[in-house]
């Protein structure tokens, strides 16, 4: 390894690491969900395509998670053999769908903060950290430009649309503060200049959102209010049920491979 | 007001020096949703490198009762096909 991942705690890398990856996984996962009861063709076929996107990601982030961490765990290990209180992943992305509009707000809200992100660890010291955002962003940048497009066009579409997308975006929010709020792992990657700095991701983050919604004619909302937990494992009762669903095949038959 | 999206004739070409081809088709609200839609369904493997999308209702089509009197005439003027020249393979596509 380069000296920055020296720099800091392998824990902490590994950590930010599986933060990562258990987004994409799980949000991933949540999105395949839709597979095949998206409301048109269409739809259905460009929401599949980006769960595959992120769950290619993982892949990336998880398997890297499992080097650094060097106890020979791969990502197939850290995805299915871990308990729900393991998970690093943000409560976003466990929450259940609920309807489209909601799903969409949903992954118009990751995307711009998935997109910042990555734009920003395009810098990052650590050469295989570059590579994968390098990677994920060429696809992200089309999440990006997809669920804003939909945002805005439903947002500033018919009264009903433009009312489920508001309801959408205030239930939503909440759980967009946990994203760009920095604990002690993402200040320790940061300073190894492994990670950006978290507060910087945020205001790019909150300038393309305020953008998108202007233009989609809805209102931000003005709590601050974060929930906070998943990055530290602490879950909503929602990524039992993933995990449950997810797991179960390497649960009941350990090792089984195609 | 219609509640069904417009349907769209796809076209993408696979690669540079060769034409687009008709892949299928898809509904969407308008023109740009109708290319994003494009790319999800039919270019997620790698299929193309330019899509073009038109409204299915601005395509006119020959009408299947008029075929005789279009395309017979063609069929015993032979001299018409190139089919007697040997192609070289450095050709390659034609």
């Amino acid at each position: 390894m380069e000296a920055a991942a020296d720099q800091v705690d392998r824990t902490a890398y590994a950590t930010w690491l599986m933060r990562m990856g258990d987004n994409t996984l799980i949000l991933g996962h949540r999105l395949s969900e839709w597979c095949g009861h998206s409301p048109v063709l269409e739809e259905d076929i460009a929401m599949a395509n980006t769960a595959l996107d992120l769950i290619g990601q993982t892949q990336l982030w998880l398997g890297l998670a499992g080097e650094v961490e060097g106890a020979g765990r791969t990502a197939d290990n850290l995805a299915y053999l871990r308990d729900a209180s393991k998970f690093r992943n943000v409560l976003m992305v466990e929450r259940p769908n609920g309807d489209f509009g909601q799903t969409l707000m949903r992954q118009f809200l990751f995307d711009a903060w998935h997109h910042a992100m990555l734009t920003e660890l395009l810098t990052s010291t650590e050469e295989r950290v570059r590579e994968i955002a390098a990677k994920a962003l060429k696809e992200v940048s089309y999440h990006l430009e997809r669920s804003a497009d939909l945002v805005i066009r439903l947002g500033d579409g018919s009264e009903e649309s433009h009312a489920r997308m508001q309801a959408a975006l205030d239930d939503q929010w909440a759980y967009t503060g946990e994203l760009s709020t920095p604990d002690e792992i993402d200040t320790a990657t940061a300073a190894a200049g492994i990670a950006p700095d978290l507060a910087k991701v945020g205001t790019v983050w909150r300038q393309t959102v305020e953008e998108v919604l202007r233009a989609a004619t809805l209102s931000v909302p003005d709590s601050t209010f974060a929930h906070q937990g998943g990055k530290s494992g602490r879950h909503t009762e929602h990524l039992g049920y993933i995990l449950a669903d997810m797991q179960f095949l390497q649960r009941a038959y350990p090792g089984a491979v195609w | 007001m219609k509640k069904e999206w417009p349907l769209w004739e796809v076209f993408i070409r696979g690669q540079h020096g060769l034409n687009h081809r008709h892949v299928g088709s898809l509904h969407a609200p308008d023109a740009e949703m109708a290319i994003k839609n494009a790319r999800d369904v039919y270019t997620r493997r790698n299929e193309g490198v330019s899509i073009w999308v038109v409204e299915s209702k601005h395509i006119t089509a020959s009408s299947p009762s008029e075929r005789g009197p279009l395309f017979e005439p063609s069929n015993d003027k032979v001299y018409r096909h190139p089919t007697f020249f040997d192609i070289p393979d450095e050709v390659g596509h034609m």
